[in-house]
């Protein structure tokens, strides 16, 4: 059982797709959406949110800063 | 009171910025104006001002770092000689763009290529009409003296500060290299950060916490914006063309033929005058001391007063000609004479031209 | 025990990680999963956490980081191509107080503007270079940098580079190895290589970036350069992922993570 639950907020109409925090999540969190946002990009978004432990390896890595982590201690 | 001394130009144009308070000198050295970085090495006015004074790498190490320290507030200058002065024509279109303040001094030698090392004035079209890329002008003041070599300095920065653009010293080997007697003025307290900070709100000092942070650049890819910045470019040149020209005028009231002569030539220029005014000849001299912005104006009026002719007297094949050419309209005869490869044209020669091309004996 | 909610835990005391400040609302122009951005992201994080921000001037470049003055909320000013360094110099010799650092790609800083970068770090300068090295011309489209691997294509080497023909006829060159070569300086108090492609490269690239500014705001004398070993999904012709694995494998056995001087001291490997 996790000590940590995290969760992240993407900010779609920045993200441009990249993919790169999905390498960096070590629980499988991310996915890229079937969506696009308003400049055509698949953005990223939280696909299985109960695995986020917020180790905020996505958030540093993404090279546009568009995501929020957060995480809270059980 | 100032202190009267012996100098060579160069050293003058040192001394005189020390005096002003510049805050730093980036150089290289090139003969013939390696005294001014030698002389500031000598002096170390660091220790007397905070002056800094630093030998780069090469010119455009130099105007680089010019280009920044002046989008940084502070008061710095540059020297060189016309093929080191080709190589910062690239930070001086940048300087022109991001409209940055700085002073530097363009000691003539012979071109094209290394040329010579004898003075010459064929830097005329290289500091007057560019010499970087894109529509720019830089302000070119051309002593004639030592002591215009010192006062020039501090003018120089007042113009580049007022507009906020570079100003050219244009000298040539001659003056940076002769001694005269020069007054140089009191010594001026560099400014401080309060005060750099009160008077030119566009340097980047750091932004303060709470306000807009502060870009120094030429770069906009926006057409409108680039296109706006250009007019405003020109509207500062057409305010400082309103402004700051500059002109000296001897024997010129009653002249019907008039020598155009700047720096070195000027001085021989004025011989000639002479000779031919003792010869009951007419003649005149307008001596530019702005070259941009250019005395068109006062060349119309002696026009208009009855001037007929100009020659155009340059240590040149034949440069300032064309804005002498561009004065007159057509409207007087104006013709070119220059000697070169490190050649200085004798008095009598050139009130012989004189005769020859416009009184036309 | 309680179920907990993804609205639980989006909460600000919770917050563990947001872009810095120091960044303008303006969004990043680089290509998707451009290592820029992160280094950018990065230097903004560390001048935030050192509360320098009021008196910091930047120098950017010529090349996609031109306009990196737009996405700093700090002081800029933008060079001439390759005159960073030089810039740099400048306004750190007048305003000796201020923290001053320049940013530069391969181009800028290892090609037309090695003079600068040489003698910047000879003279032992009190500023921070960051540079970043994706071993190609990223803003001019693809052309060969003087960091391109050998027998990588480019749209001037589109053959691969070749630093010589088979009979040592000189061709394109070798790989510049300017960081080792500044290293070699007196001048350079701190000298290191890191990249950004992880999170755990992020996180060392970043302690790096901190060091660089630190031992200048603390007048510590000395260039502090920080290589970057970054990306450039677009020109190499793969996707973010794939050019960040490519780098592991291509770049990184040429141009090798880690400090290589640091206090003046040569690190032995």
């Amino acid at each position: 059982m996790a000590k940590f639950r995290g969760a992240i907020v993407v900010d779609i109409e920045r993200c441009k797709g990249c993919g790169v925090c999905i390498t960096a999540c070590p629980c499988g969190v991310i996915e890229l959406a079937k969506e696009v946002n308003g400049k055509g990009y698949n953005y990223a978004f939280m696909a299985n949110p109960e695995a986020c432990i917020g180790c905020a390896s996505c958030g540093i890595t993404c090279p546009d800063g568009v995501i929020k982590v957060y995480k809270k201690a059980l | 009171m100032g202190e009267l001394k012996l100098m060579k130009g160069n050293e003058a144009l040192a001394e005189a910025a020390i005096r002003c308070g510049a805050d730093a000198y980036f150089g290289y050295p090139i003969t013939p104006q390696s005294e001014v970085i030698e002389y500031l090495s000598e002096q170390n006015p660091y220790e007397r001002t905070g002056m800094v004074v630093l030998q780069a790498e090469s010119e455009l190490a130099a105007i680089n770092m010019v280009y920044a320290a002046g989008a940084a507030g502070k008061r710095v200058m540059t020297s060189s000689s016309s093929p080191g002065v080709c190589l910062k024509q690239e930070g001086l279109a940048y300087i022109a763009g991001a409209e940055v303040p700085c002073v530097f001094a363009d000691v003539v030698r012979g071109g094209p290529g290394l040329g010579t090392i004898q003075p010459s004035q064929a830097d005329y079209f290289q500091n007057t009409k560019g010499g970087g890329n894109g529509d720019y002008r830089n302000i070119v003041l051309a002593p004639a003296s030592v002591q215009e070599m010192a006062d020039f300095v501090p003018l120089g920065f007042d113009l580049a500060f007022k507009y906020r653009m570079a100003v050219c010293i244009l000298s040539d080997g001659a003056i940076g290299q002769m001694m005269e007697k020069v007054v140089l003025p009191e010594q001026k307290a560099r400014l401080t950060e309060e005060e750099i900070k009160a008077k030119y709100p566009w340097a980047l000092t750091g932004r303060k916490r709470g306000t807009q942070h502060r870009v120094i650049t030429s770069l906009d890819l926006d057409s409108a914006r680039m296109e706006e910045h250009n007019r405003h470019l020109q509207r500062k040149y057409d305010e400082v063309t309103k402004n700051e020209v500059r002109y000296e005028m001897i024997d010129c009231d009653d002249a019907e033929y008039v020598f155009v002569a700047y720096g070195s030539s000027a001085r021989i220029a004025q011989k000639s005058v002479q000779l031919g005014r003792a010869a009951g000849l007419k003649v005149g001299l307008l001596r530019p001391i702005t070259l941009w912005p250019y005395p068109t104006q006062a060349i119309r009026n002696l026009i208009d007063k009855g001037v007929k002719g100009f020659l155009s007297v340059e240590l040149s094949c034949g440069q300032m000609i064309e804005d002498v050419l561009l004065a007159c309209n057509g409207r007087a005869k104006a013709e070119h004479f220059g000697r070169v490869g490190g050649i200085i044209h004798t008095p009598e020669e050139v009130l012989e031209a004189m005769k020859k091309q416009i009184i036309g004996e | 025990m309680a179920e907990i909610t993804l609205q639980d835990i989006i909460q600000p005391e919770n917050l563990v990680y947001e872009k810095s400040k120091l960044l303008t609302e303006k969004p990043f122009h680089y290509c998707p999963g451009c290592g820029h951005g992160t280094v950018h992201r990065i230097i903004a994080e560390v001048l935030e956490e050192l509360g320098v921000d009021d008196r910091t001037i930047g120098v950017s470049p010529v090349g996609c980081a031109v306009m990196a003055y737009d996405y700093f909320d700090v002081d800029f000013v933008e060079a001439a191509h390759g005159r960073a360094p030089a810039c740099a110099t400048g306004i750190k010799r007048v305003w000796p107080d201020k923290v001053v650092f320049s940013y530069q790609g391969d181009g800028d800083l290892a090609a037309i503007g090695t003079c600068e970068t040489i003698h910047t770090c000879n003279r032992g300068e009190n500023i921070t270079m960051i540079f970043v090295n994706n071993g190609i011309y990223g803003m001019t489209g693809g052309q060969m940098a003087p960091t391109t691997l050998v027998g990588m294509k480019t749209a001037t080497t589109p053959y691969g580079r070749m630093p010589q023909w088979p009979d040592g006829t000189p061709n394109n060159g070798f790989p510049l190895q300017i960081t080792q070569l500044l290293a070699q300086l007196p001048g350079t108090r701190y000298v290191t290589r890191q990249a950004v492609f992880s999170a755990a490269a992020v996180r060392n690239a970043k302690k790096a970036i901190k060091k660089a500014f630190q031992n200048q705001i603390e007048n510590k004398n000395g260039v502090n350069f920080v290589e970057i070993v970054s990306n450039c999904n677009s020109n190499w012709k793969m996707s973010a992922v794939d050019a960040n694995k490519w780098l592991q494998d291509n770049m990184l056995p040429v141009y090798p993570l880690g400090d290589l001087k640091d206090n003046f001291e040569i690190i032995k490997k």
